[in-house]
């Protein structure tokens, strides 16, 4: 049975238009003129038991609405969705017992208080036995190696050690599912690939379900196989990682290396990307990859030569200001 | 209507970590505590200055010594009844997105709040207990008797009621957040409304026979003005019978009150917001 079935999922906020100056919000006293947006429309996808997989979209592409959804917060305009074998909106405490979300930009511990004492409070919550809580505990203080740290205020605690906190605290109850938003915002390179490390090994051991989003490709490429694109509220991609590249990745990336300086009418075979000395770099359509390939090495010396992918972050990059020029225009 | 299923054992739990939490601000706590003697202070001398500039002893059956008596209990009414910050709090949960660490786990919002609320007042009146009790030992003349036997059990029983009335009409304003965007305006009016209707200003017989009939039909009365009455035995028989029996449907129609709200609340911030 799939963790996560969503089926036809849509969500339509109605959003208050206030008028501009005294006036306009005056008149907004008696009259109000609502905008119906569409967060989310129509978006399917199953999610089977123990996949990593990772939600991308550009800010406000839904991915968030998305998540709400599914782990009870807000009903869907449409569509149906079930996880764990229950409809999520219906809040009952078996489902709540058996998922958690955490917010990369929301705290849940208390904040005065040192963590060990929040969780306490989530032993009490989810009415969890002592001695399995402590062994879980025990295991996850070992996992994110925090030993130290639980019996600190969590304010005097830095960014990366608050965000372990937080993903200990949420595992406590051992949910079946995690959801994750931004988990690694605001985080440094050395913070992000802990968590990663983490998180990782939690899904090897454990065999938890984790939908994660993430505006960096790092967390992504580390965590996740499998991705879904959203963009403008509609699934654009779901499959694995590497697809993404193949099928929106519509460039080749071509490093040359001339014997003499590289010339400077290469621009007839793609979009010059980079050029100093001998070294030159071209993006060129992959229609066009061995047309230019034949005609470069035809007429210059060439030392040393790759094609590559273009990165995933740019091809991504890319796919999104595709489609904000496409709704754009509507 | 399902008032949730507490725990109690869970609920217990969030009272002693939020009770920790509190004593964390230790030096916040006793100045805060220092400075709700000021007001009181004030309403002595204001009085004092009335009994100085009448020619009678008594204003609407009050000696002087009766009516510090009045204003001290009034104190320990508010004690109980008072949630400052209660309805606010709410609101900006609802607004900021907080709420959400209701509806994502097993808990329920009110009994949480409720459990919270009832460590900030069992830390309050523990610390308070030594200044108040001072307090009380240099006005003790002014006091005729202590009530004993049922008039304390009726005094206790009022003054629970008043914190559950407090708790349940604060908490039904705070959740009106669910649908007008900011509750402050609301509750800095009905502070002042309450301040003068619940008794704690003056006592209420001040009025006269009718709006003291009107008032004694209203809830706000049984936040300072009842229980004081209760404790100084000036309020007895039929009519604390009587009053206690309206204290207690204000109490259970607030605990409906605020569920149903929260209810309902819940439905609207599911279809819009989030």
């Amino acid at each position: 049975m799939p963790i996560i079935e969503a089926s036809g999922l849509s969500k339509t906020y109605r959003v208050y238009q206030k008028k501009e100056g005294l006036l306009g919000a005056l008149r907004g006293l008696f009259r109000r003129e609502y905008k119906e947006v569409r967060a989310v429309e129509d978006v399917s996808f199953h999610i089977e038991s123990g996949e990593i997989v990772g939600f991308l979209g550009p800010n406000g592409a839904g991915k968030t609405t998305t998540l709400k959804m599914l782990s009870g917060l807000i009903y869907p305009t449409a569509g149906t969705a079930r996880v764990l074998g229950h409809i999520p909106w219906q809040r009952e405490d078996a489902f709540r017992r058996q998922f958690a979300l955490v917010m990369g930009q929301k705290n849940q511990l208390w904040w005065d208080l040192p963590a060990s004492d929040s969780f306490q409070l989530h032993r009490e919550i989810y009415s969890l036995q002592r001695e399995s809580f402590e062994r879980t505990l025990g295991e996850l203080i070992d996992l994110f190696a925090v030993k130290e740290l639980t019996r600190q205020p969590v304010r005097e605690l830095s960014l990366g050690e608050r965000m372990k906190m937080e993903l200990i605290a949420a595992l406590l109850h051992q949910p079946k599912l995690l959801l994750l938003d931004e988990p690694t915002i605001g985080l440094d390179v050395v913070a992000q690939a802990t968590i990663q490390k983490c998180l990782r090994e939690y899904n090897t051991v454990r065999g938890v379900t984790m939908l994660l989003t993430s505006h960096y490709m790092r967390d992504v490429e580390a965590l996740c196989r499998r991705v879904l694109v959203i963009t403008h509220g509609k699934m654009l991609y779901d499959g694995p990682l590497a697809g993404i590249v193949e099928q929106f990745g519509q460039a080749k990336l071509l490093k040359l290396h001339f014997a003499e300086d590289a010339p400077d009418d290469l621009g007839r075979f793609g979009e010059v990307t980079q050029r100093k000395g001998p070294v030159a770099e071209l993006r060129v359509e992959r229609s066009r990859v061995s047309e230019a390939l034949a005609a470069i090495l035809d007429q210059y010396t060439v030392v040393d030569m790759s094609v590559q992918d273009p990165p995933l972050d740019q091809v991504i990059a890319r796919v999104f200001e595709d489609n904000r020029v496409e709704s754009g225009a509507v | 209507m399902s008032l949730g299923s507490p725990t109690m054992s869970k609920y217990f739990k969030i009272l002693r970590i939020s009770l920790m939490e509190r004593l964390v601000y230790r030096a916040d706590f006793f100045v805060a505590t220092l400075f709700r003697f000021l007001p009181l202070l004030t309403t002595f001398l204001l009085w004092e200055a009335v009994f100085a500039g009448s020619a009678e002893k008594e204003i609407a059956g009050f000696s002087r010594d009766r009516m510090i008596a009045y204003l001290l209990m009034v104190q320990v009414s508010r004690m109980f009844s008072s949630m400052p910050g209660l309805a606010t709090g709410i609101a900006r949960d609802i607004r900021d997105g907080n709420l959400k660490k209701y509806l994502l786990q097993p808990i329920d919002m009110l009994w949480y709040l409720l459990s919270y609320r009832g460590a900030h007042k069992l830390a309050y009146i523990a610390t308070v207990a030594l200044p108040y009790g001072l307090l009380f030992f240099a006005c003790h003349s002014v006091f005729e008797s202590f009530p004993l036997g049922w008039t304390l059990a009726a005094y206790l029983i009022s003054l629970l009621l008043a914190f559950v009335i407090g708790f349940f009409f604060e908490a039904s304003i705070g959740l009106a957040g669910f649908w007008l965007l900011d509750v402050t305006s609301l509750m800095y009016i009905l502070n002042i409304v309450t301040f003068f209707v619940s008794g704690q200003l003056f006592p209420l017989d001040l009025l006269g026979p009718v709006p003291m009939k009107v008032l004694s039909y209203l809830p706000f009365q049984y936040l300072a003005y009842f229980p004081a009455m209760v404790f100084l035995e000036m309020t007895t028989g039929e009519e604390l019978a009587w009053g206690l029996t309206i204290e207690l449907a204000w109490a259970t129609a607030f605990v409906v009150l605020s569920r149903w709200l929260y209810r309902l609340g819940l439905r609207h911030y599911s279809a819009y917001g989030g």
